[in-house]
């Protein structure tokens, strides 16, 4: 993309899954700030699947059948059958504690105005398996429809968002600006909750620390997403302040 | 092999059910649209023997990610046919790595057609609009489309093919798509 270019432009693109590995991932950035841009995606993405069912059936053969049935009895699920949710957990009252900063609510997620080549050539040699794999659980929460797209400021100006999915259970972080860290030093990622327990939400290499990233566990009893800089492997508390919140207001 | 499902459900309820690990319910996912996702497979990949096994890989992970489906976007068939192309895309971008690519693109460009619409099935109603919706779109608007989406040309490949700027094509596949929805759902 050059800066001036309107980035709706590209949702028929990504919608076609035409765009290349960079471009995917630079709208899918914006789509986490875009309320407009999720709900074109929804639509164009039923209009596409028309295409193709309008392809003619082929049968599968009984073998492959059989072993693709096989192979279903020999694996596992992404996640367990769903657990039903406590109903009350969802009530967000932000409650946190004193040492975290207030976070300043922005109005949407920076759009990165351009990608830079080593960033391309770094994603190019990354197993393009895992990429895809990241890449759609990434997407299911984007395009959720009950997404909620929550933004604020870190020290230093950096715009960070994440975007929730409490259907599924699932939440993305997603920030452009943060400094690469030295040492081994990673930037951990925390759910906190209304009474103040904090638990870790993942880990972001400092190396390479810009990007969209799936949190790790469920946004369900948080209130907010925060950010610390730990030690090589993460902390299982912060030990550092935070760099910012993000309330997860509702 | 006895089922314990209907063999009448929706597809939409057995997909509930896989997610909670059905495997019967998933036999009967699978015998509902794995003919469409072998089609639409085979018709991206052109090869009978890849498309088999990138139908497998797709029916595993519907199977695998059952639990991501949400009825209130749509059919599950649309749902699983979107994995089905990406997949299906996936496999013949990786097949097509490197010099190769390049060359790929050149070939087609001149001796496919790039108008397809000829090989869309006719058979059902929900077909025969899509047909006429599809040729009721600009052929600028439709060309661009047909290719990303039959031949998972990316858009700057769909560029170099048709020779026209690389912004101009991302905004006819937008602008193809939205006028495409608003045909199929004014004729519905």
């Amino acid at each position: 993309m050059t800066p001036e270019e309107d980035p709706h432009r590209a949702i028929g693109a990504y919608v076609l899954y035409a765009l290349p590995p960079a471009e995917e991932h630079a709208f899918e950035n914006h789509l986490a700030g875009c309320d407009p841009c999720h709900r074109e995606v929804v639509d164009l993405l039923e209009t596409a699947a028309r295409l193709g069912a309008a392809v003619r059936s082929v049968p599968v053969s009984p073998q492959a059948r059989a072993r693709t049935l096989q192979a279903v009895a020999h694996t596992r699920q992404d996640r367990p059958p769903h657990r039903p949710r406590a109903p009350g957990r969802r009530a967000l009252r932000l409650a946190l504690a004193a040492s975290i900063v207030a976070a300043a609510v922005l109005g949407g997620v920076a759009v990165r105005q351009h990608v830079e080549a080593d960033d391309a050539r770094a994603r190019a040699v990354r197993a393009e398996q895992q990429a895809r794999t990241a890449g759609a659980a990434i997407t299911e929460v984007l395009t959720a429809p009950d997404a909620t797209v929550h933004t604020g400021e870190l020290t230093g100006g950096t715009t960070a968002a994440v975007v929730v999915s409490l259907d599924q259970a699932r939440a993305v972080f997603a920030a452009y600006g943060l400094p690469a860290l030295t040492g081994g030093k990673v930037y951990e990622l925390w759910y906190a909750a209304e009474a103040g327990d904090v638990r870790p939400a993942g880990l972001v290499a400092g190396s390479a620390p810009n990007g969209t990233h799936v949190l790790k566990g469920s946004p369900a009893a948080a209130v907010a997403v925060g950010v610390t800089v730990e030690p090589a492997g993460g902390s299982p508390q912060p030990t550092t302040e935070p760099l910012g919140i993000i309330p997860l207001k509702t | 092999m006895p089922h314990s499902f209907d063999p009448h459900a929706r597809v939409e309820d057995l997909l509930a059910r896989v997610a909670d690990g059905d495997r019967d319910a998933f036999t009967g996912v699978y015998d509902a649209l794995s003919g469409s996702v072998m089609g639409l497979v085979c018709r991206i990949v052109r090869d009978v023997a890849q498309a088999e096994e990138v139908t497998q890989e797709v029916m595993i992970e519907i199977w695998r990610t059952a639990d991501r489906y949400r009825p209130e976007r749509g059919t599950a068939k649309a749902w699983v046919l979107t994995v089905a192309h990406r997949r299906a895309v996936d496999r013949v971008r990786s097949a097509q790595a490197g010099t190769e690519r390049e060359q790929r693109t050149g070939v087609l460009a001149p001796e496919r057609p790039f108008d397809e619409v000829a090989e869309i099935v006719q058979d059902h109603d929900e077909q025969r609009r899509l047909h006429r919706c599809l040729t009721a779109l600009a052929r600028q608007e439709r060309v661009p489309l047909m290719l990303a989406y039959y031949q998972g040309l990316t858009y700057l490949e769909v560029a170099d093919a048709l020779s026209t700027p690389e912004g101009t094509v991302k905004s006819r596949m937008r602008a193809g798509l939205r006028r495409l929805r608003a045909c199929l759902e004014a004729d519905a």
